[in-house]
């Protein structure tokens, strides 16, 4: 789960991380109060899940009033398009106000989990504001990781091999040290996959700030987490996502024509990848899950048949623990919902299969039937681009 | 013979008195596995499944010799299973929860490293050595005995590629999933070893999907140490980057772990690599008759 730069930076400084004075708005008229916390000149930063706001206009120095107001209204709306938007961009409703720091370098810290080696690691390196993936790939000598082994835990000498990589002064020890430290206590306080400051600054005096603030939340931890939980914005996600969420269904959407519905995560990137290989495009990534009832699989459907891109549904069940008969009874009840505009390939395979088969055949529904995950497929790939019958091809 | 599981291992099941494990040790029982005991804290004197239930791991080691558990509690009280369950010296655990916090499985990796207990999981379906012992949630009737190993990061994708072999008349020495996870215990290179060094295996499986290096890793180890014939299946070559797709470890991230990357190294390491699924089982049979 992702959260706000604003709602990370609440986080930093209740861990005791350095971060510049700031104040969350979402209506114009707020930023007079904003103001008066951080003073001038500040910068008006767009909030959404996205990186490179910056190059999108989403980040404004102001050093007056009236400047500060012009950025906060022109913000505060838009659509912000940046290089991980997408075109259509993403709808800005809360701007951060913040106070300009006067800065002298620019560096990159952050803690992940590193699955590799199954540790949590600091990455750290001397060069901040940078595309971090793209200079470890250049100048991999530039960045410098410390794992952190969890029977010992943050020890100080962790801190030191950071400090001396990034040239911390002696002055600002204190303070770096102090930033670390939150970085360490925020992944395990809050089940953090990722802390990430892009740039830590150090500032003209010498002390240290986080000047951006990424957090990234283990989804697996948020039943333990209910305070993260809390800060979750739904409107930063896509729409049939969080739908499919609230059922426990695994559901990412994707730019192709053909509506799937998998149980299992790997059958699921199998059949897409099927797809794919005879021309067609999926529509989504759908797994249903294993412990399958007619209710998910009827919300599932749902799901797939409210994107308006799908041109054909197909339907891939290996039933090992999932009852097909369920299955059936589930496409056969969100069928009678909202009927059925794009024609579906349905194959049922494994526990309880002739009696899920003998339910959608005699419900009447126009459905062709396959067996084959071959046959199935290449038929969903034939009805999606307008072929009448999918076993005329191949 | 086969690897990690057969018919004399002595498995607890911890959650036995819970649906999900009552449901799946009644499965094993009557597939022939030698569920010894069950594994309730609280419950400890009753009898479930004809089963004597104990309150820890250790009791049931003590008394009923149980040396392998597979265990079904809660994501957030799994951890805390595997960990009960090597403290207590059972050799083999395999953790069938789906959906433990990263930072568990750190604690718990580490603290394996200092065992000799071998974990299989998270977020697995479990293993089988068809004709001698299941433990795990996997349907029994697809699987048949045979010298055909199977190793896999998925689950019904590995049913898929199991019923395919069966049909086909090649058996399974044993089918094991390792675990959807980021961060699972053994994982294909030691999976890989096993087979290599199992005198009832002639060839094995690989199903490996996007995310991490294990598939790579594995590419290494089957050029430089193995004798047998790997055909091997990657999913996820249609994923889009960033997006975690179901399981929790299956993720590009940052360009790494693509399925393009990896089938690249299996090649170069002069691994067969099927394009599509629902090939695995006949390049498979191709394979063999090749060899023999």
């Amino acid at each position: 789960m992702k959260v706000h730069e604003y709602q990370a930076k609440e986080l930093f400084r209740q861990a005791g991380i350095p971060v510049p004075a700031g104040r969350m708005i979402d209506a114009p008229e707020q930023l007079e109060a904003a103001i008066a916390q951080t003073g001038l000149p500040c910068v008006v930063k767009a909030q959404v899940h996205a990186g490179g706001r910056g190059k999108g206009g989403g980040i404004r120095l102001a050093d007056s009033l009236p400047a500060a107001r012009k950025a906060a209204r022109d913000i505060l709306g838009m659509q912000l398009v940046t290089p991980q938007t997408g075109p259509e961009g993403r709808h800005v409703g809360r701007v951060l106000i913040e106070a300009a720091a006067s800065l002298q370098r620019e560096c990159y810290l952050a803690l992940l989990v590193d699955r590799e080696q199954g540790l949590p690691v600091f990455v750290a390196c001397a060069q901040g504001g940078v595309e971090i993936e793209e200079l470890a790939v250049k100048h991999p000598e530039q960045i410098l990781k410390v794992p952190v082994h969890p029977a010992v835990g943050l020890s100080a000498y962790h801190i030191r091999r950071l400090a001396l990589h990034l040239d911390v002064k002696t002055e600002g020890g204190k303070d770096f040290a102090r930033v670390v430290r939150g970085m360490y206590a925020l992944m395990h306080g809050h089940d953090a996959s990722l802390v990430e400051i892009n740039p830590l600054v150090e500032t003209e005096n010498g002390k240290w700030l986080a000047l951006d603030a990424k957090l990234n939340f283990d989804d697996n931890g948020l039943g333990r987490r209910p305070e993260i939980v809390a800060l979750r914005d739904e409107d930063e996600e896509e729409p049939l996502e969080v739908r499919a969420s609230r059922h426990d269904l695994n559901y990412i959407r994707l730019d192709g024509s053909i509506g799937c519905m998998v149980n299992g995560a790997g059958l699921a990137m199998a059949t897409m990848d099927i797809i794919k290989l005879y021309g067609g495009e999926p529509a989504n990534f759908l797994d249903v899950g294993g412990g399958t009832s007619e209710e998910r699989v009827r919300e599932a459907f749902h799901i797939l048949l409210a994107d308006d891109r799908v041109r054909a549904v197909l339907v891939n069940i290996f039933g090992g623990i999932v009852r097909t008969d369920r299955v059936a009874r589930g496409i056969v009840a969100a069928v009678a919902d909202v009927g059925l505009k794009v024609p579906v390939v349905v194959r049922l395979v494994g526990t309880n299969e002739v009696e899920g088969r003998r339910i959608i055949s005699e419900s009447g529904l126009d459905v062709v039937a396959e067996t084959e995950l071959d046959a199935a497929v290449r038929a969903a790939v034939a009805l999606a681009k307008g072929g009448e019958n999918g076993h005329s091809v191949g | 013979m086969a690897i990690l599981l057969d018919r004399s291992s002595r498995v607890v099941v911890q959650g036995i008195t819970g649906k999900e494990g009552g449901f799946h040790a009644e499965r094993m029982i009557e597939y022939g596995t030698r569920v010894v005991a069950g594994v309730t804290p609280g419950k400890g004197g009753r009898r479930h499944l004809d089963r004597p239930v104990f309150d820890s791991v250790a009791q049931a080691v003590d008394r009923e010799g149980a040396d392998t558990t597979i265990i079904f509690v809660p994501a957030l009280a799994a951890a805390d299973a595997i960990l009960e369950a090597a403290d207590a010296g059972i050799g083999l655990v395999i953790c069938i929860a789906e959906g433990i916090p990263i930072l568990d499985m750190v604690r718990v990796k580490h603290f394996l490293s200092s065992t000799e207990t071998v974990l299989v999981g998270p977020n697995t379906p479990g293993l089988i050595s068809p004709g001698q012992a299941k433990a795990g949630i996997m349907p029994a009737k697809i699987h048949a005995p045979g010298r055909v190993g199977v190793v896999s990061r998925s689950g019904t994708l590995t049913y898929a590629a199991v019923n395919q072999l069966t049909e086909l008349g090649l058996g399974q020495s044993t089918a094991i999933g390792i675990g959807g996870d980021p961060i699972v215990g053994t994982g294909f290179v030691d999976v890989l070893r096993r087979f290599e060094a199992d005198s009832e295996t002639d060839a094995v499986v690989l199903i490996g999907e996007i995310g991490g290096t294990q598939e790579e890793e594995a590419a290494r180890f089957v050029q430089e140490k193995m004798s047998k014939p790997v055909v091997a299946f990657i999913a996820g070559r249609t994923a889009p980057p960033g997006r975690r797709m179901g399981h929790a470890g299956a993720i590009i991230s940052g360009g790494r772990g693509t399925a393009a990357e990896k089938i690249r190294e299996l090649r170069e390491r002069g691994i067969r690599v099927v394009e599509n699924p629902v090939e695995i089982g006949y390049t498979m049979k191709q394979v063999l008759e090749e060899v023999q």
